[in-house]
């Protein structure tokens, strides 16, 4: 069964399309990253699945039930972060846990145990009576993300859960997720970069202009890695481009070119070894993830830019 | 109504996570009273005589009940801009908790001021001459005008959102407030500004609490008191929902 799902989307900004039409489907118990650029339609797509936007056309459904016109239903089956840390700053940690989950209705005492229970899973208990103000970023991500599982909902959204944090803090969330994962819960998670999808996600949906241009698993996106070769003199470029055929990009400032490559061991070899033939100095070769914006050129042939 | 009582508390929590600012908040009214009731008070003239503290605590009164907008407006334009109103509206709880709760928090909250102020006045000479019926009517009609106020505010801080733009408030309530009855009487500013003054909400019910307490200056606009309040409320209330209903937009 779909835990979300989303017909022919649609939402308007004045006369700007935030959502053009947007069909997603993500199944019970799998993570799912939607992956675009700001503008591309991710936040609004996220704030009407979890009810705070009203859709002008198509229809979302979550857990089962309609968006719109059984939203507290939805409401008892989400968690929601958000891209602020949405959490009061004066109160501290564990204050913070025990208001949301008396809003939760959960009685006190288990409004208060909850809140032992996150902190602990969080790796917040020796912080918890601390003000939330003086928290690091990545500590006050981890503690909005607690309050989100507070009824441990089935269905969770994290809208760019690390956009504005140090590496660090993003590795700390990214643990904090992965841990989430084994539970059984279904996560649908926004993000601008491909290899955070990667790390978290069991599948990928790339949205540009509120419309879905490619859904696959991170294999299939892998498809279209690339290969850089930065060469020690520019005179070698040409040659270099020859060698990685008509697909090739060259970047003259680092003497660097790159092209898309499907089988990825077999033609680094090849080229590793045409290279050599051709008496090339070659200063570095290896294999790298397509930053988003290749990713773009590749599927949309360049329009999207 | 549980919703709303956990935000009261809230509020609460945050008195006692930050006594220092409560303190602040405390004695920015009683330092105003301080200095315009000794510094200048020598040079004021009552209208038909009078002690000028007798005359100035009823206005600061209802000052603070004004300035009380700024706390309102800081606390739901933190909130929205923060995301915490978006994490409200995603958990199943009531939908009116929200403002509810904020009206709860911020009607204690002026209300603990008015104490505060009250008793500070009593220390300096200052008291009701009228009977306690008449000064806890004079209370209420503090209690509506800063009620009114509130949906004001409310209404300001969904619009705008933003906490910094506080500083613009504030350039807003001050002139307003002081371009009425609460330092001087109208009778002794220019014409214009005497006009205007006359017809500021606050003029109304400070007339009517000095002549409820039986301060000096006082004359009884009671209708006034509670008529402009109600027209805040009759404007203000509907645009606030209107606001908090288009966040859904």
């Amino acid at each position: 069964m779909n835990s979300v799902q989303c017909i022919g989307l649609r939402k308007n900004y004045g006369d700007k399309a935030a959502l053009d039409g947007l069909d997603l489907e993500v199944k019970g118990g799998t993570v799912c990253g939607l992956l675009g650029p700001n503008g591309a339609g991710k936040t609004t797509a996220v704030r009407i699945l979890t009810t705070l936007t009203r859709p002008d056309g198509g229809s979302a459904s979550v857990a089962g039930f309609d968006v719109v016109k059984q939203a507290r239903q939805v409401k008892e089956r989400i968690g929601l972060v958000g891209q602020h840390a949405a959490v009061d700053e004066i109160l501290s940690g564990r204050q913070n846990l025990v208001m949301f989950g008396r809003l939760y209705h959960l009685g006190s005492k288990r409004a208060a145990t909850r809140a032992d229970e996150l902190l602990e899973q969080f790796g917040l208990q020796d912080t918890g009576r601390k003000a939330v103000k003086d928290y690091s970023g990545g500590m006050r991500r981890r503690l909005d993300l607690a309050a989100s599982l507070i009824l441990a909902p089935p269905v969770l959204f994290l809208d760019e859960p690390t956009t504005g944090l140090d590496p660090r803090g993003r590795n700390e969330v990214w643990q904090a997720v992965r841990g989430l994962v084994g539970s059984g819960a279904t996560v649908l998670l926004t993000t601008q970069y491909l290899e955070e999808a990667d790390q978290l996600a069991d599948q990928i949906c790339i949205i540009d202009h509120g419309r879905v241009i490619a859904n696959g698993t991170p294999d299939d996106l892998k498809g279209i890695d690339h290969l850089d070769v930065v060469v020690r003199s520019a005179s070698d470029l040409e040659t270099t481009r020859g060698i990685l055929g008509p697909e090739s990009e060259v970047d003259v400032d680092n003497r660097r070119v790159s092209v898309p490559v499907k089988d990825r061991l077999a033609t680094l070899t090849q080229v590793a070894r045409a290279l050599e033939d051709a008496g090339i100095a070659v200063e570095d070769i290896g294999l790298r993830r397509p930053t988003l914006d290749e990713v773009f050129l590749e599927l949309t042939g360049g329009a999207s830019k | 109504m549980t919703d709303a009582w956990i935000l009261v508390g809230r509020e609460l929590r945050h008195w006692a996570r930050q006594p220092f600012q409560l303190i602040v908040n405390l004695i920015f009214p009683i330092m105003l009273v301080l200095m315009f009731g000794y510094l200048f008070g020598g040079s004021m003239i009552v209208p038909g005589g009078g002690d000028y503290k007798e005359f100035l605590l009823p206005g600061m009164f209802a000052m603070t009940m004004a300035f009380g907008v700024e706390a309102t407006f800081t606390a739901i334009s933190t909130d929205a801009n923060k995301g915490v109103t978006d994490r409200f509206r995603s958990m199943p709880m009531a939908r009116s908790a929200v403002v509810l709760g904020r009206a709860g928090a911020d009607m204690l909250d002026s209300a603990a001021n008015l104490v505060v102020l009250m008793a500070c006045g009593l220390l300096m000479g200052w008291s009701w001459h009228n009977g306690p019926v008449k000064a806890a009517a004079a209370v209420g009609l503090l209690l509506l005008l800063r009620f009114s106020l509130l949906w004001l505010g409310i209404y300001l801080g969904l619009l705008l959102r933003s906490p910094e733009s506080v500083m613009a408030l504030q350039i807003l309530i001050w002139p307003i407030s002081f371009l009425s009855n609460v330092f001087v009487s109208p009778g002794n500013m220019p014409t214009v500004l005497a006009k205007i003054a006359e017809w500021n909400p606050l003029t109304a019910t400070v007339d009517s609490i000095r002549w409820l307490f039986g301060n000096p200056g006082g004359q009884d606009s009671i209708w006034l008191a509670i008529a402009w309040p109600l027209v805040i409320i009759v404007i203000f209330f509907p645009l606030s929902v209107r606001r908090y209903q288009r966040m859904s937009r």
